[in-house]
């Protein structure tokens, strides 16, 4: 009798679950917000184009084109956008907890060099892909970890605010990297048979299945980040974790009111931060490059942390505004191309979008957006940064 | 019990040292001092070395034997170690100890570059003069920093404030005096300024009306920066064919750039980098001396007690921010008009974030902020020294990405806090809403 009851109780519960996911899946909360900005945007860069005599409409119909014209195009805009997932998740988190961390970039760079050494180690293409793709990708995280660690560390035991602590390190590592990967005497991470500075070619084990061959090519790296997408969310929203950081990040004082160790959560926020840019980039060297140069990552912290602002912090949000991002950069070198203009109007656009998602009242002012009531203020609004920078 | 017969109980007492900032910073110098003479004297090159005072050819200049300068040094490093860890008596004694010894970093650091390079001498002269030229965008960015932190609004844009103002100085420049020296470079610079002011002016609204998290409001604007500056450079100043330009020329100040020897490198530099002077003085004065002055420092301190006072907050947190702005717009134009005729994408390389740092190594105040730009100005100034001096340790050539890292090195142990912990405005990224 009970048996088949069970069951049934687990089938109900279990659909329960998915349709928690769901909703919470598609729950994008300020979602008009974020598409009137992007409409917005997209009228002022028009403007722009039309003041240096070329027709908007042609332009976006270009870049539209650039972005999803055909198949090999769709894909090359998906693995574009794959990385920026990692970046901005690396901001999004330590946000929850009231930290600003700008240090994405040097993280994905500390995560890919790691990554590049570990892939191009002799005993790689002695061992099966099975060890080796687990390895490259574990070592990136741990890279990038550490990496991030590091302004967690500096914040709590100095009070050294991780906005420019970030911002130096990124710099250091940047130096870093030119040095180990640049380097001819003595050789630390240089390909010497290159005639530019990168690193040597990781072992063929290590090399991440290919999906599509596009440009640049589309490969498994998307689930690994899909999949980092759904267990942030998971640790941010079911979690104890996810629970603790929420409440430093409204009132670092209540949360230790409560017993939770404040210091622990600023560390371990910033090193998991650290960990998903690192996941990136070692995606990034396994699957899109297979070596890394030390320019790879440009901007591409900046670029995430516009991502995470728009897609509101939300782990989920992020694939959406990743891909409108990553789709973007991916597909102005057709509009450059066809409509002979410089492909930095993208990167107007997108500072406009970020723009009007942070100052949200104006959206909501000339769209005649309602404020929604349960949602209170808008992350961007609390007070949670503490002390001058 | 007598204060003697306290003080030995004292003494007797198990030594309870407490391992606070000061003393871990004594205790670094003094391992510093012990490896210095233990390991790096007698190893060292003793030719004598020179620091020249003018260029070539024969200068005048200071001989020196390197082994005996670091020992020197050294020995002082030692004290330094000794005071930190010695009874209450001498902790004022430590701390001055601390600082000199801080400060003879530079001599150190000099003496053991040149002794291990194949030069025989360098200018010092100019290494100091070079360390206050590339100064000037830092205290220029510092003091936009103080108008706008000391009023209450964090401002982290200043690095895309300059950008912007340097791009679009030296568009206007290109476009309108086609990049050749007449008046129009000076209306030019005008327009960098009165860019800094709008783009100022943006982040106050954005950070005052909006009440968008301050920082996001400046994120947003070093991102904006960004992209328009190389719109701007790819479709006007590069279509105009002028992309590199006549940059101010040097004034002497009178009879101080005819002194000997040092007079022609220390008082000659562009007009920008001796308005930088005028300003840093200048907010010192307003800011600390004037009743406008004190009204912005409450505003940032304790707004409601300052709108208590009758003071409109609002209005002066708009004027101070857009204030700095335009301050930062000037230290656009240096880095487009006077430090190079040109621009390039992303040439502002951060400073406005050292900038930052520097205000937080100056407490907050203009000539603390100045020492501090000072501090990073010399650190770079150092770095491309010791670069083109071509350093080597016992056959290796130190890289030159190692010193181009060196002014953030510098700067994050800075801000990690090797001056004590600095406390800035108490109200500064709090929004302030007009109490009914």
């Amino acid at each position: 009798m009970s048996r088949p009851g069970k069951a049934e109780a687990g089938i109900t519960r279990a659909s329960g679950h998915l349709h928690r996911l769901l909703t919470e899946a598609w729950r994008l909360q300020p979602l008009y917000v974020s598409l009137y900005a992007i409409l917005l945007s997209f009228l002022i860069g028009g403007v722009l184009i039309s003041m240096i005599g070329v027709n908007p409409l042609t332009a976006y119909w270009a870049l539209l084109r650039g972005m999803v014209g055909n198949g090999e195009r769709l894909a090359g805009s998906l693995a574009r956008s794959v990385p920026f997932i990692g970046s901005a998740l690396a901001l999004a988190l330590p946000f929850r907890a009231g930290l600003f961390n700008i240090g994405a970039e040097g993280q994905l760079l500390a995560g890919g060099l790691t990554a590049a050494y570990v892939g191009a180690l002799s005993w790689m293409s002695d061992v099966p892909g099975i060890v080796a793709i687990p390895l490259i990708l574990i070592a990136g995280t741990m890279g990038g970890a550490a990496w991030g660690g590091i302004p967690g560390v500096l914040r709590t035991k100095t009070g050294a605010h991780e906005v420019i602590s970030t911002i130096m390190l990124n710099s250091v590592v940047l130096f870093a990297a030119r040095w180990m990967v640049g380097s001819r005497d003595p050789v630390v991470l240089r390909d010497t048979d290159s005639t530019v500075p990168r690193t040597d070619p990781i072992a063929d084990t290590a090399v991440l299945p290919e999906l599509v061959d596009s440009q640049p090519v589309l490969h498994t790296g998307l689930f690994a980040l899909l999949g980092l997408c759904v267990v942030v969310a998971f640790m941010l929203n079911r979690t104890n974790f996810g629970f603790e950081i929420a409440t430093v990040g409204l009132n670092p004082h209540a949360a230790h009111y409560a017993g939770m160790n404040v210091n622990r959560v600023i560390v371990l926020a910033m090193a998991a931060a650290g960990a998903f840019a690192g996941l990136a980039a070692a995606s990034e060297v396994s699957g899109t490059n297979g070596h890394l140069q030390p320019g790879t990552f440009f901007l591409m912290g900046f670029d995430g942390i516009a991502i995470a602002l728009l897609a509101r912090t939300k782990p989920v949000a992020i694939i959406a505004a990743a891909l409108l991002w990553g789709s973007m950069l991916s597909g102005a070198p057709l509009m450059q191309q066809e409509a002979d203009m410089s492909i930095d109007v993208v990167r107007i656009i997108q500072a406009l979008v970020l723009l009007f998602v942070a100052a949200d009242a104006i959206v909501r002012y000339l769209f005649q957006v309602r404020e929604q009531g349960q949602q209170g203020q808008s992350p961007f609004q609390a007070a949670s940064v503490e002390g001058a920078v | 019990m007598t204060t003697l017969e306290h003080a030995s109980s004292l003494a007797h007492a198990p030594q309870r040292v407490r391992l606070d900032r000061g003393t871990i910073t004594s205790l670094l110098f003094g391992l510093l001092g012990v490896a210095l003479i233990a390991g790096v004297a007698p190893a060292i090159d003793s030719t004598t070395r020179r620091f020249n005072l003018e260029r070539p050819p024969d200068p005048a200049g200071i001989g020196f034997h390197p082994p005996t300068w670091i020992i020197a040094i050294s020995v002082f490093y030692l004290i330094t170690a000794i005071l930190g860890f010695s009874p209450h008596a001498a902790r004022r004694w430590a701390g001055l100890s601390r600082v000199l010894s801080a400060l003879g970093l530079v001599p150190l650091a000099l003496v053991l570059s040149l002794a291990l390079s194949d030069n025989a001498g360098t200018n010092v002269t100019n290494l100091f003069s070079q360390s206050l030229v590339l100064a000037t965008p830092l205290a220029l960015g510092a003091t936009t920093g103080l108008w706008s932190e000391r009023s209450g609004i964090i401002n982290i844009g200043i690095e895309g404030t300059m950008l912007a103002s340097a791009g679009v100085g030296y568009m206007t420049y290109a476009v309108v005096g086609e990049a050749s020296a007449t008046g129009w470079l000076w209306f030019s610079i005008l327009i960098s300024v009165l860019a800094g002011g709008l783009v100022a002016a943006l982040h106050a609204v954005l950070s005052i009306r909006f009440g968008v998290n301050q920082i996001v409001s400046g994120v947003v604007i070093n991102l904006f920066a960004l992209g328009l500056t190389g719109f701007l450079r790819s479709e006007v100043i590069f279509r105009t064919g002028n992309t590199s330009g006549v940059s101010t020329s040097d004034v002497g100040l009178p009879l101080l750039s005819s002194i000997p020897v040092v007079g022609e490198q220390l008082f000659r530099g562009g007009p920008i980098y001796w308005m930088m002077y005028l300003v840093v003085f200048g907010t010192w004065l307003v800011m600390f001396r004037t009743p406008w002055g004190l009204r912005v420092r409450s505003c940032g301190e304790n707004p409601h007690a300052a709108e208590t006072l009758g003071i409109n907050v609002l209005r002066v947190r708009y004027q101070s921010v857009i204030l700095g702005g335009l301050i930062a717009g000037l230290a656009g134009a240096w880095f487009s008009m006077e430090s190079q005729g040109g621009f390039e994408d992303n040439m502002t390389n951060a400073a406005g974030f050292i900038a930052l740092a520097a205000l937080i190594f100056g407490k907050w105040t203009p000539w603390g902020a100045f020492g501090g730009a000072l501090l990073f100005g010399f650190s770079r100034a150092l770095g491309t020294r010791l670069q083109f001096l071509g350093v080597e340790v016992s056959g290796f050539e130190i890289p030159s990405e190692f010193f181009q890292s060196l002014p953030f090195v510098v700067t994050l142990i800075v801000v990690a806090g090797a001056v004590g912990r600095s406390v800035g405005p108490a109200a500064a990224g709090a929004p302030f809403q007009k109490s009914r």
